[in-house]
């Protein structure tokens, strides 16, 4: 055991979230879905996210069945797969903005494409490309066995989902099976824009940290930057998708940029 | 409560799990999941593990309270028409080497196939669980009718999620769920098929799983699903295997049922299991043949993945994305197959086996003629299978000689499950067999060679 804590005090996701706490405020962490509209384009927007204000970056790997997806990521990542989008290329995307810039990079994935390539030689890959873990939202740790192998084995971060139908034992075990964060899911439902941020999302940050979490971020509904002060007051991260999607689809990577700055107006804590 | 929560095991525990059978020291009958061998378990976003536990801890005390068993014998017998039959078909028989060929009538259930079993008892669960209402996925709208049933048989508000160009193909069908009260769905993202109508409803499930619960149509999915659809369709197998014994008295060589999902065959394979006489086939969709990548032979040709909450068998690309199915049986489209057959494909005690459209219909139209019963196309695969099945079993009763050990192939005994009857069938057979009026609405819509 005394090999995990050595992992976790090198825990990029981790290092990233302090850095933003020492500052006094909340960290931003933005998702992209990877080769939308193009595999450059993913890369030069994960760019411009780090130089506007992100500090950790989701990338998203395009799947046929994303069930935790709302239509803007949905009707993305079918394009993305529809141009030819290979799982391989996510690698491409981590490794180009992690060598541009000090963000920390996970990869969000639907765990049937790590299944595939086989999940030590996919933690290998993402490893070796700078990645700092993954997300994985229909993986749960019951069934994570060989994923806490292999991220052990390359020091990779594993952020597994809280949900606000969490029961006080799934929060606790789901806490002690996550490294670099936790994900607390705003609301039931899927990813999408909303105009206010659900009220059960306090209460799932405060439940994970009761639970012996350090770090608990915010996803789900989060689009803009008064939601983001909102949730900054509580959490230690905020996570926004779909508002970065729909950003890309309509402005390309200049509006990612524009939105990226105007969200992390909101990170400042009040009285941090 | 504290629930225990049980690790998932490693792949390559199912060694062994056949001769263990074979030795007798081991029953295969009611596995409990959540895993069947390293298939099965819980590939699901933490939002729905809460309602997954509900369900599971309402199926379980369901199953052992009496007013619960009794409520259920009740529509069986009294809303459902069970037991349903079980028909020799002597005429079809003939084709089928000669074996005897009985057939397990699940097409005469209310609603005409064998998902009303199911559905009654989930509807049940759904209402102990205080759940006012139920979504559902449908293929050719089979389980969507059988859902909107339910629903109005127990006053549930019911949604139906069906992909966009199966309520167009099967406009007769929409308007049979709307008659029941139900509102349809149609699903416009992805490949628009089953499996995107799965993931519609899974999205709606996550969002109301409050006070909705979703009402899986086959034996796949997340634990509790497959064991509890097995559970509500052991009937069919129950009763197959007392019928045969009052009826031939004895034990069948053979069990044939078609697989798609997989509830059907898991219902009265289940009454087989521990039977180390009787062989077990399932029948999957070959679509255009098993060498042109358009049909749905999961097992056959896919490999494990997870999909839709459950690790089985799956048709995938080198990515793991899903690859679309293809079948003329709307039923056997789709890409996933039930873990609990994936686990006896592994072990050797049922072998799965391809059969293609063509194949299905000629038995489908032999069926017609020789018995004067339209089955289902999906139960179409299951006889097309018989038919391969009977024709061995007489050449090995020939082989064998006349008479001893072997016995004649009059002798052999093969159950057929004809899980459906075809009257939703009909204008897609009619195209096939190429008997619509060039100007009927039928042909305008089934040009191209499309699914009725």
């Amino acid at each position: 055991m005394t090999g995990v804590q050595d992992i976790t005090s090198t825990s990029k996701s981790a290092a990233a979230i302090d850095k933003a706490r020492a500052e006094g405020r909340a960290a931003l962490i933005g998702y992209l879905p990877a080769g939308y509209p193009d595999v450059e384009q993913t890369i030069a927007a994960g760019i411009a996210l780090a130089e506007n204000g992100a500090d950790l970056i989701e990338i998203g790997i395009p799947y046929s069945d994303p069930v935790m997806d709302g239509q803007v990521i949905q009707a993305a990542t079918t394009e993305a797969l529809a141009k030819g989008f290979h799982v391989r290329q996510v690698f491409d995307v981590v490794r180009a903005i992690t060598s541009k810039t000090d963000a920390a990079v996970l990869v969000m994935t639907y765990w049937n494409p790590v299944i595939r390539m086989g999940v030590d030689e996919f933690s290998r890959r993402l490893a070796e490309a700078g990645g700092a873990g993954l997300i994985t939202p229909d993986l749960i740790p019951d069934e994570a066995a060989e994923w806490m192998a292999a991220s052990d084995k390359y020091g990779l971060d594993r952020v597994f989902l809280v949900a606000p139908s969490s029961s006080p034992e799934r929060m606790k075990r789901t806490v002690d099976a996550s490294r670099g964060f936790v994900y607390a899911v705003s609301i039931m439902g899927v990813t999408g824009a909303r105009e206010s941020v659900s009220s059960a999302a306090e209460g799932v940050v405060a439940a994970a940290h009761a639970a012996g979490a350090e770090r608990v971020c915010v996803g789900l509904g989060v689009s803009n930057a008064g939601q983001v002060r909102e949730i900054a007051a509580y959490a230690d991260g905020v996570i926004v998708g779909t508002a970065l999607v729909a950003a890309i689809r309509d402005g390309g990577v200049d509006a990612v940029a524009a939105l990226t700055k105007d969200l992390s107006t909101g990170l400042t804590r009040e009285e941090a | 409560m504290v629930r225990p929560m049980v690790d998932a095991p490693t792949t390559g525990s199912d060694e062994g799990a056949a001769d263990a059978f074979l030795q007798g020291d081991r029953s295969l009958r009611h596995a409990p999941g959540p895993y069947f061998g390293s298939y099965g378990g819980r590939w699901m976003p933490e939002s729905l593990i809460a309602a997954l536990d509900e369900l599971e801890d309402t199926f379980e005390k369901a199953k052992a309270d009496p007013e619960f068993v009794a409520q259920i014998a009740d529509l069986n017998k009294n809303y459902s028409g069970r037991p349903s039959l079980l028909t020799e078909a002597k005429r079809f028989a003939q084709h089928a080497g000669g074996v005897r060929v009985f057939l397990k009538r699940e097409d005469l259930n209310h609603t005409g196939s064998h998902k009303i079993n199911n559905v009654l008892g989930q509807a049940l669960l759904a209402k102990r669980m205080g759940k006012t209402r139920v979504i559902a996925e449908t293929g050719a709208g089979q389980h969507g009718v059988a859902s909107a049933t339910a629903a109005a048989l127990l006053g549930l508000e019911c949604v139906v999620y069906m992909g966009a160009e199966d309520t167009r193909r099967q406009a007769l069908n929409v308007a049979r769920m709307e008659l029941l009260g139900a509102t349809v769905i149609p699903v416009t993202s992805g490949s628009q098929t089953l499996k995107d109508a799965i993931n519609e409803a899974l999205r709606d499930w996550v969002a109301n799983v409050g006070h909705t619960h979703y009402l899986l149509g086959t034996a796949a999915g997340a634990h509790p699903f497959p064991a509890m659809v097995r559970y509500f369709h052991e009937v069919i197998g129950e009763e197959a295997r007392a019928q045969i014994l009052d009826q031939a008295g004895r034990l069948p060589d053979a069990v044939c049922a078609c697989i798609g999902g997989g509830s059907n065959a898991i219902g009265i394979f289940h009454g087989f299991l521990d039977d180390p006489s009787v062989k077990i086939y399932g029948f999957e969709a070959g679509g255009d043949g098993v060498d042109t990548g358009r049909h749905a032979a999961t097992i056959t040709l896919g490999k494990p993945g997870v999909l839709h909450g459950a690790r089985s068998y799956l048709m995938q690309d080198d990515d793991g994305q899903t690859i679309e199915s293809h079948s003329i049986s709307a039923g056997l489209d789709y890409p996933g197959v039930g873990p609990e057959h994936s686990y006896l494909a592994d072990i050797g005690r049922v072998t799965y086996e391809p059969i293609t459209d063509s194949e299905a219909m000629d038995a489908f139209r032999l069926l017609c003629r020789t018995e004067g019963i339209i089955p289902a196309i999906e139960s179409s695969h299951a006889l097309a299978g018989a038919i391969k099945v009977g024709q061995r079993l007489a050449a090995e009763a020939d082989a064998a000689g006349a008479g001893e050990a072997a016995g004649k192939a009059s002798d052999k005994i093969v159950i057929v499950n004809l899980s459906g009857r075809g009257d939703k069938d009909v204008a897609t057979a009619a195209e096939w067999f190429d008997l619509l009026d060039k100007n009927s609405a039928e042909a305008e819509i089934g040009k191209e060679g499309e699914q009725l």
